[in-house]
C-alpha cells in the first residue's frame, strides 16, 4: 500500500516537474504556427506562405524578437486534406501552444478549422482573398472581402471600359458561386438586364473550352462592350486562356478580368496571347514603393532565387503577422483574448505604400488595385482606388446578409448582429 | 442587274466621297511641315505618364498623316517602344541578348546597345489598344496586301460612323479586289440603311439577305426594334429571318467541330489503353501517367532546343513514345507480369505505381505546372465565313489522331509483330503452341500501348497544363472509351470516343458543362447494363 502511495506521488511528482519543465521551455520562446499544405494539390500555392512566414520569423528575430523573447515556427502539413487541417489545428493549439496561427487558403479548410480554434479560443490570421459571408472571433480575414476586389473590379469595367454585358465565369465551388451571387445582384441594382448577364460554371480542372469560348464570343458579339468576370480556379485558367486566343478574343475586344490569377499562377504560363487581360488585387508585384522593393528584395534573398515572384497572398499574410506584433506589444501578452482586444485599430504599412488598419469586424482596410498582364509575366497597374477600402464581412447586395453587421468591441461584441431584430445570432 | 440594283446608294457614297474629298482637300491644305509638328507633339504625348494624355498622342500621331505614324503605332501595340530613362528618346527595342539593340523611333539611326534597366517602356491599356487598332484600320485601307484591307474594312464596319464611312466610301471607288469590295458593299449597305431614304434602304436590305457579318445582325436588330415604316420592318425581319437560319446552321456545324475535337482526344488518350485493357487485358492504372511522362517529355525537348519550338514538338513524337514504350516496359516486365489473370491485385499494383510516377515528377519538376509554347502554325484559327472559325490547334489535332489511330491499325493488321499480338490474344495456347513467345509479345503489346499514350500526351501539352496531375484528368475518360466502345476493338475506340465527345458537346450548351459530364457518365452506366461487351464486342480470349 505504501509503496503504492510512493509510486504515485512520484509520478505526480515527475508529470509536475515535466510540466514546470515545458513551461521554463516556453517561456524562452513564443511559439507561432504555420498551418499550411505542403503537399497534395494546394501545395503549388500554399508552400510560398509558408515560406513567407519563416521569413518574417526570422526577421522579426533579427530585430529581437516579441516581449524580448525570441519567436520560434512550428510548421505542420495538413496535406490540401480538409480534415486534416482541423486535427492540425488542434494539435497546434493544445499540443504546442502556439500563441497564433497563420493558415489556411482554401475556403473549405478554414470551414473546417473554424470551430477548433472558437472552441479552444486561440488565433487565425487568414491571408487570401474569400467570398465574404463569416465573421469570427478568433479569425483575423487579411486577405480581401468581396467589396475590396470583386465590386470594385465591376466598377472599373462599368465606368472606365463602358461594359454592358457581363459573363460571370467560375468554377463549381463556394468561392465563385458566392462571389458571382453577389455581383449579380449588385450589377441589377445598377440597372443591367438579366439578358446581359451569362453565367457559366465549370467542374475543376476543366480542359475543353471550346463551346464555352463560342459562346462568350457569340455573347459578345451584339455591339455592347462585354467582359468577363472570371472566378475560374487556378489549373483550368491556362487552357482557357489558350481558347481565348485561339478563338481570337483579344483583351480589347472582351476583357477577362480575373479574381484568382496572380504573379505565381502566371509564372508558369506564356502571357504573350494574355497581354491586356485583367486582375484585381490589393497587391502586385509591380507596385512602385519603398516598402515592396524591400520586401521582393528580402524575400529573393531569403529563398535565394532572382526569378521568384510576390503575390497578393503574400502581402496579407506580411500584413496580419505585422498586425499580430503590433497587438501583442500593444497588449503586453500573447492571451488570445487580450490580443483579440488590442488589435482592433491596429495600424501597419502595407506594400503598396500606405497603411492597413485592423476594423472591428476582424477584416482590414486596403487599396484595390487594377492591373493588365503584361508579355513578361508581371501586372501594369491601371487603376487603384484613392484611398483604402475597408473589408465587408456580410455583403450589402444579399438579401440574407445586408441586414448583418460585426462588431468584436467589447461590450458589444457580435459577429452577426441583425440590425432589424436586434438580434445577436452565432458566435458572441 | 446587280450593278443598278446598288446604284442608288452608291450616288450616295458618290455624294459622301464629294463631301469627303472636300474635306481631304482641306486636310491637304497643310504642309508637310504642319503634318510633322503635330507628328511631334504627338510623339511628345507619348512619354506622358496619364493615359489620357497618351490617348491624345495617339490620335494626333494617327491622324497627322506622318509616314512614321503606322510603325510607331504598330510599335506601341506590340509593347516594342521604349525610352530611354536619362534622355527620354523614343526607340524601338529588338533583344539580342544579352543585350537590347535599338533604334531611334523619330529619326530611324541605329543607336547601337543599351542595358534592359535604362529602359522604360511605353505601357498602354486596353482603351488605348482600341484607339490604336482604329487608328491602324484606317491606316490599313490603303494596305497592299487585299486580306489586311479586308480586315481593315470589317474591323471599321463593326464600328461605323459617319467619318469610318465616309472614308469607306472612298475606298470603295478605287478598290479592285472582290473580297474587299464585298467587305466594302456591306458596311455601304449599313450605311445605307441608317440613312433617310426609303429606296436606298430597301436595296440595301436586299444586299444583306444571307449575310454573316456580326454587324450586320446588329444592325437589322436595331433597325427592327426602331423602324416605324412597316414594308421596311417586314422586309428587316425576314432578312433577319434568313441571317438567323444561317447562323443556326453554320452554329450546328461549329458544335458537331468542337464535338470531333474533343472526340479526337478522347480517342488519343484512350486508344493506348485499347491495346493494354483491351488485346492483353491488363487494368493499367498508370495510363495516364504514361500520357504525362509523353507531355513532359515535350517540355524537355522544348528546353533542350529554345527557339525552335515546331521541331521540337515534332521530334517529340518519337521521343515521348519511346520514352513512355520503354517505362510501359520495365512496368510490365517488373510488376504486371507477376499479376496476369489477377485483375484486382494489377488494379492496385498499377494504381501505386502511377501515385509514384507523379511523385517522381513532382520531385524532379517541382510541384508546378511547366509552360509547353505552341508554334505559330498551331495557334489562332480558319477563318470560314464571319461567324465560324476553326481553331488550329484543334483541327491538327484532330487530324493528328486519325493518323495515330491509321498508323497503329495498320502495325496492328501487317506487321509480323501485330500478327503475333492479335495471334495470342485471341487464344495464347495455341500461339505459343505455334512457337509465338507469348511473355515477349506481352511486352511488346504493353510497351506499343504505353507509347501511343506518350504520343498522346505531345498531343495533350498543346491543349492543357503540364503537370503531374495530367494523367489524372484522362484516366477516367479513357476506361469510358475503351468500355463503351468493346474491349480490344480498335475501330471500337475510335467511334466510341468521337460518339462521347459529340455527344457531350451537344450536351453542353444545354445542360452545362458539369451536367453533360453527369449525364455521359450515366448514359454508359445504363448502357454497360445493357451491353456489357460495349459497341463492338470482341471475339477471342478478352471476350471469353
Amino acid at each position: 500500500m505504501k509503496s503504492k502511495f510512493t509510486t504515485f506521488s512520484i509520478a505526480c511528482a515527475l508529470t509536475f516537474g515535466s510540466l514546470v519543465g515545458n513551461q521554463a521551455m516556453a517561456a524562452d520562446t513564443i511559439k507561432v504556427g504555420v498551418l499550411h499544405s505542403l503537399s497534395g494539390t494546394m501545395a503549388i500555392s500554399e508552400t510560398t506562405l509558408k515560406d513567407t512566414m519563416l521569413m518574417l520569423i526570422k526577421e522579426q528575430n533579427k530585430k529581437g524578437g516579441l516581449l524580448g523573447k525570441q519567436l520560434e515556427a512550428v510548421v505542420v502539413d495538413p496535406a490540401s486534406d480538409w480534415p486534416l487541417f482541423a486535427e492540425k489545428a488542434r494539435e497546434l493549439i493544445e499540443k504546442e501552444k502556439v500563441a497564433s496561427v497563420f493558415g489556411c487558403w482554401t475556403s473549405v479548410s478554414r470551414k473546417s478549422v473554424l470551430p477548433v480554434f472558437e472552441e479552444l479560443n486561440s488565433l487565425l490570421f487568414y491571408p487570401v482573398q474569400y467570398e465574404g459571408e463569416e465573421s469570427s472571433k478568433n479569425v483575423f480575414y487579411t486577405g480581401a472581402a468581396p467589396n475590396q476586389q470583386a465590386i470594385p473590379a465591376v466598377d472599373y469595367l462599368m465606368n472606365d471600359l463602358q461594359v454592358k454585358r457581363w459573363v460571370l465565369a467560375g468554377t463549381d465551388y463556394v468561392y465563385p458561386r458566392t462571389t458571382n451571387k453577389i455581383l449579380e445582384a449588385y450589377l441589377k441594382t445598377k440597372g443591367v438586364a438579366d439578358e446581359d448577364i451569362m453565367i457559366n460554371y465549370t467542374p475543376f480542372g476543366h480542359s475543353d473550352w471550346q463551346s464555352i469560348v463560342s459562346d462568350v464570343k457569340k455573347f459578345g458579339s451584339t455591339g455592347k462592350k462585354t467582359a468577363v468576370v472570371s472566378t475560374i480556379n487556378g489549373d483550368a485558367n491556362v487552357p482557357f486562356y489558350k481558347e481565348l486566343g485561339n478563338q481570337g478574343i483579344t483583351a480589347d475586344n472582351i476583357p477577362v478580368i480575373a479574381f484568382s490569377v496572380g504573379e505565381e499562377e502566371l509564372s508558369g504560363i506564356d502571357t504573350k496571347p494574355l497581354v491586356g487581360h485583367l486582375a484585381a488585387w490589393n497587391y502586385f508585384m509591380s507596385v512602385d514603393s519603398e516598402t515592396n522593393d524591400a520586401f521582393i528584395e528580402s524575400w529573393q534573398k531569403f529563398i535565394k532565387s532572382e526569378k521568384r515572384v510576390t503575390n497578393d497572398p503574400m502581402e496579407a499574410t506580411y500584413i496580419g503577422f505585422n498586425m499580430w506584433i503590433k497587438a501583442v506589444e500593444k497588449a503586453g501578452t500573447t492571451d488570445p483574448a487580450s490580443v483579440q482586444d488590442a488589435i482592433i485599430g491596429v495600424t501597419v504599412p502595407n506594400l503598396s505604400g500606405g497603411y492597413s488598419a485592423m476594423m472591428p469586424n476582424h477584416h482590414i482596410t486596403k487599396p484595390v488595385l487594377i492591373g493588365e498582364i503584361q508579355d513578361d509575366g508581371q501586372f501594369e497597374i491601371v487603376w487603384q482606388t484613392a484611398g483604402t477600402e475597408a473589408g465587408d464581412a456580410w455583403s450589402d447586395y444579399l438579401p440574407g446578409s445586408k441586414d448583418l453587421i460585426s462588431d468584436w468591441r467589447a461590450p458589444f461584441s457580435c459577429g452577426n448582429y441583425n440590425v432589424k431584430t436586434g438580434k445577436c445570432s452565432g458566435q458572441k | 442587274m446587280h450593278q443598278a440594283q446598288s446604284s442608288p446608294y452608291k450616288i450616295k457614297a458618290l455624294f459622301i466621297l464629294l463631301l469627303s474629298m472636300l474635306f481631304f482637300s482641306l486636310a491637304g491644305l497643310c504642309n508637310a511641315n504642319e503634318k510633322a509638328e503635330q507628328f511631334d507633339e504627338g510623339t511628345t504625348l507619348l512619354l506622358q505618364k496619364n493615359f489620357q494624355e497618351k490617348k491624345k498622342g495617339i490620335e494626333k500621331i494617327a491622324t497627322s498623316g506622318d509616314k512614321r505614324a503606322e510603325a510607331i503605332l504598330l510599335a506601341l501595340l506590340d509593347g516594342k517602344l521604349f525610352r530611354i530613362k536619362k534622355d527620354n528618346t523614343l526607340v524601338y527595342a529588338r533583344v539580342a541578348s544579352p543585350k537590347i539593340e535599338i533604334t531611334a523611333a523619330l529619326s530611324g539611326k541605329p543607336l547601337g546597345s543599351i542595358k534592359k534597366r535604362k529602359l522604360k517602356k511605353i505601357s498602354i491599356n486596353n482603351t488605348l489598344r482600341s484607339t490604336i487598332k482604329d487608328a491602324l484600320a484606317k491606316i490599313d485601307l490603303t494596305n497592299p496586301d487585299p486580306q489586311v484591307r479586308k480586315d481593315a474594312v470589317n474591323k471599321l464596319t463593326t464600328n461605323l460612323t459617319m467619318e469610318s464611312s465616309t472614308l469607306l466610301a472612298k475606298q470603295l471607288q478605287s478598290e479592285q479586289d472582290n473580297d474587299v469590295r464585298e467587305a466594302l458593299t456591306t458596311a455601304m449597305a449599313i450605311t445605307a440603311l441608317r440613312s433617310g431614304d426609303n429606296e436606298a434602304r430597301m436595296l440595301a436590305l436586299n444586299d444583306l439577305k444571307g449575310n454573316l457579318n456580326p454587324a450586320v445582325h446588329n444592325e437589322l436588330t436595331r433597325l427592327i426594334a426602331e423602324e416605324e415604316d412597316i414594308t421596311i420592318r417586314s422586309k428587316a425581319e425576314s432578312v433577319l429571318s434568313s441571317i438567323d437560319s444561317k447562323i443556326s446552321f453554320y452554329g450546328l456545324v461549329e458544335t458537331l467541330f468542337f464535338g470531333l475535337s474533343l472526340g479526337s482526344v478522347l480517342v488519343l488518350a484512350a486508344i493506348g489503353l485499347a491495346i493494354t485493357f483491351g488485346v492483353i487485358g491488363v487494368i493499367n492504372m498508370a495510363h495516364g501517367e504514361l500520357i504525362m511522362l509523353g507531355a513532359y517529355t515535350t517540355y524537355v525537348i522544348q528546353q533542350m532546343l529554345p527557339g525552335s519550338i515546331g521541331i521540337a514538338l515534332f521530334l517529340s513524337i518519337p521521343a515521348a513514345f519511346i520514352i513512355s514504350g520503354l517505362t510501359g516496359i520495365v512496368i510490365e516486365r517488373t510488376v504486371i507480369r507477376f499479376l496476369y489473370g489477377r485483375p484486382l491485385e494489377t488494379l492496385l499494383a498499377t494504381f501505386g505505381i502511377s501515385l509514384i510516377l507523379q511523385q517522381a515528377v513532382r520531385s524532379i519538376f517541382s510541384p508546378l505546372n511547366r509552360s509547353v509554347a505552341s508554334p505559330a502554325w498551331m495557334s489562332g484559327s480558319f477563318q470560314i465565313n464571319p461567324i465560324l472559325s476553326l481553331t488550329t490547334n484543334r483541327t491538327v489535332i484532330f487530324i493528328f489522331s486519325l493518323l495515330v489511330f491509321a498508323g497503329l491499325y495498320l502495325v496492328l493488321k501487317k506487321s509480323s509483330i501485330g500478327l503475333q499480338v492479335r495471334a495470342v490474344s485471341q487464344n495464347r495456347k495455341m500461339a505459343r503452341a505455334m512457337g509465338i513467345q507469348a511473355a515477349r509479345v506481352d511486352a511488346l503489346t504493353f510497351g506499343l500501348g504505353s507509347g501511343i499514350a506518350g504520343i498522346a500526351g505531345v498531343a495533350l501539352s498543346q491543349l492543357t497544363n503540364v503537370g503531374p496531375n495530367l494523367g489524372q484528368a484522362y484516366i477516367i475518360d479513357s476506361f469510358m472509351v475503351v468500355v463503351f466502345g468493346g474491349v480490344g476493338n480498335l475501330w471500337g475506340t475510335l467511334i466510341s470516343g468521337l460518339t462521347l465527345g459529340v455527344a457531350n458537346k451537344f450536351l453542353e450548351p444545354w445542360a452545362g458543362a458539369m451536367l453533360a459530364k453527369i449525364l455521359i457518365l450515366i448514359f454508359i452506366i445504363l448502357f454497360i447494363q445493357k451491353r456489357p461487351q460495349g459497341l463492338f464486342p470482341q471475339k477471342g480470349r478478352a471476350a471469353g
